[in-house]
């Protein structure tokens, strides 16, 4: 039985497998990039990069924390293209009913010594004189923070390629385990572990995993600077990413480095096609227009879509696939896949190479819907 | 005369006859239209209102297409940012 | 405006959307001045059979018979049950040093400029670039004051003069030569020329050219430069016409692959107005009911299609215009991306996510046709709002109020 080529064949160079590559080359494994299309395509190219906390649950909370942290200690690497600013997020509160999540928010960031502040109306108006009149406050989170997607995962692979990663492009994959990955042109790449990080193409190489995607819609705007300062999410949003099958719009914005608004958010289940969806998107613009008032005067230059990979349970799939040794995916991560790139690779090699993992990682082993299912 | 308008190109009048738009008004007061991302002065490259060099901004409302929009009397035009 | 001529006169209920404040599209382009006789021809029948002419800028269509515009106004909704695309072309630029200095601009450019109260009495103009637009341009120029020290054409000797000889067989266009001959007298035309840098401080004040093989370098107070035409497919795009090698696929009747649409005009293939007005009318008649009557311009379309692929092969940009930008040539001016940055990127999908060259407010309409030729990229995505709109009309649902309603 001959050496396999590599010891890590990765599919999907965006941001999740751009990390996962990257990490894996640090420790000195010979690694192997494939996608059928190009760096940082797919939802990597189509999201908002943001970096936030996530306070969801306490196994969300650990990944995005953890990984935060991570984007933190790289900072001073990323190149300018990257377009990292700790703007930090404010959590919008529309009126006294949401104002009380704040104060709950804020308790469970304090308690785990993320640095966040509780905001009255005044102090909301003060920070950002954009927001309507009238709502009741606000949650400030100062270390969340954007960046520019495909450029990030562009630095992370080139980081991975200098240490000897190889980069294959352009063709897509058939097979996924077994110690190869089988391309449609009938090449082959073998490898001791193989890591399913394609995203929401991930249930095509790897049946059985419970992926769905969820299609978003983002519009940018033409330069104003000064507009906006921090990314601004309302409370909805939670509500938002919670359903599980209908669709939903939620007040979202991140300023640029450029002066540009990124509005989003919508999320479908079910939707196919890649094309605008005028009926949501209007309701999103709408909804964005309601809490900034300014937005509607701007000027759109162009709108856009995206698929996110969405579990049942919310959170990422990161570990061993049962029922073969050399497959593992990382996979999964919904709206997060930004933020818990970095988290998702420390933790993926960490189990690779027996080491302990920094923070917890039973709540992300793909082995647990199977557990589920045998406990039925 | 009664087929001459003025606009006001920062701050400062220019006398323009009826039918002229503002991206000629514009270049009439010396200025160009705008700085571009990396600090090169620009004026208009298409004169049909694909290209968006010679956006201004028009009585307070920003990235307007110049080329695209007629003088009208007291019209107030910004070419600073 | 031919075909919504056609239509009405035949007794449909017809609008045109434009984006423009006046009708005539770029071709008969005026605010102040008198109208060519032509186009106010067609706009005299365009209000005897009471057209409905709006102003606006299509940006999206949110369901099959439905189109969304805006104006200054705001946004509205337009109903419909057959479509004419008539969206024109635009000019393709190619970078080159200096290209971005203020008074740098296109041939119609500089033309359309003109026609809104820009004077250029005394001024020197250098023309250049490629296509018989060039000569228009500088013959219209000439007649309001600008003196022209060179216009610069990158066709060889030999094209020219077979093109030429090709216009022998369009009695039409005959005419038109002769009176642009006339017009030109004196100005020093060259053939196998092309601009090779642009100079000044904050505006142009000299082009370095290459002229017959020799470098020139001429002072001038504007520089009109545009290699012919590309056609404005965004539209036909969004809405899913099939698009081959650039321009909108249509049969005899000038229907496209998508049902009750129509397209006319340089998107079908830039073959200048005659065709244009001929197509027009052929698909206004169809629209109408009225095929037959449209037959009886198909030989004049066939003939006027000729010259078209005549006009392609002369003006055919040759490779050394592939040398003209220097690394540090700015390509996309919206983000003011550098050739050096483009140059690795062996698609137009993975430099525009990289370096954001496509993403500005120009949506690859300017550095889209000059990438394709400079590294043979294909620029082709649409999304909507193919325009940039205001966010209040992206966000407009149809269902806020009621669309107008054209047959």
């Amino acid at each position: 039985m001959s050496q396999p080529a590599y010891d890590v064949v990765i599919v999907g160079a965006g941001i999740v497998g751009a990390a996962c590559a990257d990490k894996f080359a640090h420790q000195g494994m010979r690694v192997a990039v494939v996608d059928r299309d190009l760096v940082g395509g797919g939802a990597t190219a189509a999201g908002m990069g943001h970096i936030v906390v996530m306070d969801d649950s306490e196994a969300q909370f650990a990944l995005t924390r953890y990984s935060q942290r991570l984007w933190q200690e790289l900072r001073p690497e990323l190149p300018m293209d990257v377009e990292y600013e700790q703007c930090g997020t404010i959590w919008v509160a529309a009126d006294e009913e949401e104002m009380m999540e704040v104060w709950c928010k804020r308790d469970f960031y304090s308690q785990r010594e993320v640095p966040a502040e509780a905001l009255d109306s005044q102090a909301l108006q003060h920070l950002e004189p954009n927001l309507r009149q009238g709502m009741s406050g606000g949650l400030l989170v100062p270390e969340d923070g954007v960046l520019y997607p495909p450029c990030a995962a562009a630095f992370l692979i080139n980081r991975a390629q200098k240490r000897g990663a190889k980069l294959h492009l352009g063709e897509a994959v058939a097979h996924a385990g077994q110690g190869r990955v089988r391309m449609t042109d009938g090449s082959e790449i073998t490898a001791r572990i193989v890591v399913n990080a394609a995203g929401a193409c991930a249930t095509a190489l790897t049946p059985g995993l419970e992926i769905k995607s969820r299609k978003g819609h983002l519009v940018i705007t033409d330069r104003y600077a000064g507009f906006l300062r921090h990314q601004l999410v309302e409370l909805g949003y939670l509500k938002s990413t919670r359903s599980v099958s209908s669709d939903s719009v939620a007040f979202n914005v991140q300023p640029r480095r450029t002066g540009q608004i990124l509005i989003g958010s919508s999320r479908q289940y079910g939707a196919e096609h890649k094309e605008v969806d005028h009926a949501i998107l209007a309701r999103m613009l709408q909804r964005a227009q309601e809490y900034m008032p300014g937005l509607a005067q701007m000027s759109a230059v162009r709108a856009w879509t995206g698929f996110r990979a969405a579990t049942p349970d919310k959170l990422p799939l990161i570990g061993p696939w049962p029922g073969d040794e050399s497959l593992f995916v990382a996979t999964g991560h919904e709206g997060l896949g930004i933020t818990t790139s970095l988290g998702t690779a420390r933790i993926l090699v960490d189990q690779i190479t027996g080491r302990n993992p920094e923070i917890p990682f039973e709540p992300y082993l793909p082995s647990r819907a199977t557990k589920e299912h045998a406990h039925v | 005369m009664s087929d001459q308008l003025t606009v006001i190109v920062n701050d400062a009048a220019v006398a323009v006859p009826l039918g002229t738009t503002v991206a000629v008004a514009v270049g009439l007061a010396g200025q160009p239209c705008r700085t571009s991302v990396s600090g090169e002065p620009r004026g208009p490259l298409c004169g049909m209102g694909i290209c968006f060099e010679c956006r201004v901004a028009i009585n307070g409302r920003p990235h307007c297409r110049s080329c695209q929009v007629l003088c009208e009397q007291g019209m107030e035009v910004r070419t600073d940012d | 405006m031919a075909a919504a001529a056609r239509a009405a006169e035949s007794g449909l209920q017809v609008g045109i959307v434009d984006d423009n404040t006046t009708l005539g599209g770029q071709i008969w382009r005026r605010s102040g001045g008198a109208p060519e006789p032509q186009s106010s021809a067609w706009a005299e029948r365009l209000r005897s059979a009471k057209t409905m002419v709006l102003c606006g800028r299509v940006f999206h269509q949110p369901e099959p018979g439905i189109l969304l515009a805006e104006n200054d106004g705001g946004p509205y909704g337009l109903e419909y049950e057959k479509l004419v695309l008539a969206t024109g072309a635009r000019e393709r630029f190619l970078p080159f040093p200096g290209w971005t200095l203020p008074n740098v601009m296109g041939a119609g450019g500089l033309q359309a400029m003109v026609k809104c109260g820009l004077s250029v009495n005394g001024k020197r103009v250098v023309v250049a670039g490629s296509g018989p637009l060039l000569l228009a341009v500088a013959a219209y120029l000439r007649k309001h004051g600008a003196r022209i020290p060179i216009v610069c054409e990158q066709a060889s000797w030999g094209s020219i003069a077979r093109f030429s000889l090709a216009l022998l067989r369009q009695p039409d266009k005959i005419a038109q030569a002769l009176l642009v001959k006339r017009d030109l007298l004196s100005v020093p035309f060259s053939a196998n020329s092309w601009p090779v840098a642009a100079s000044g401080k904050v505006a142009v004040e000299s082009v370095t050219i290459s002229r017959n093989g020799r470098i020139e370098n001429i002072p001038c107070d504007y520089l009109a430069c545009g290699f012919h035409l590309v056609p404005n497919i965004d539209l036909p795009l969004l809405l899913g016409c099939q698009i081959r090698d650039g321009c909108v696929q249509v049969d005899d009747f000038q229907r496209t692959t998508v049902a009750q649409t129509f397209c006319v005009g340089e998107p079908t293939g830039i073959g200048g107005v005659e065709l244009a007005l001929v197509e027009g009318q052929i698909a206004g008649l169809t629209a109408a009911g009225q095929a037959s009557e449209g037959r009886h311009l198909f030989r004049q379309r066939e003939r006027l299609r000729r010259f078209a692929r005549s006009l392609d092969r002369t003006f055919r940009l040759r490779s050394k215009l592939r040398s003209l930008p220097s690394p540090e040539t700015i390509i996309c001016r919206c983000e003011d991306i550098r050739y050096v940055r483009l140059r690795r990127y062996a698609s137009w999908r993975s430099a525009k996510l990289q370096t954001r060259c496509g993403m500005g407010p120009c949506q690859g309409r300017v550095c889209g046709p000059a990438t394709e030729f400079l590294l043979k990229w294909d620029p082709q995505s649409v999304r909507p709002p193919i325009y940039p709109v205001r966010v209040e009309s992206l966000a407009f649902s149809a269902s806020q109020a009621e669309p107008r309603h054209y047959a």
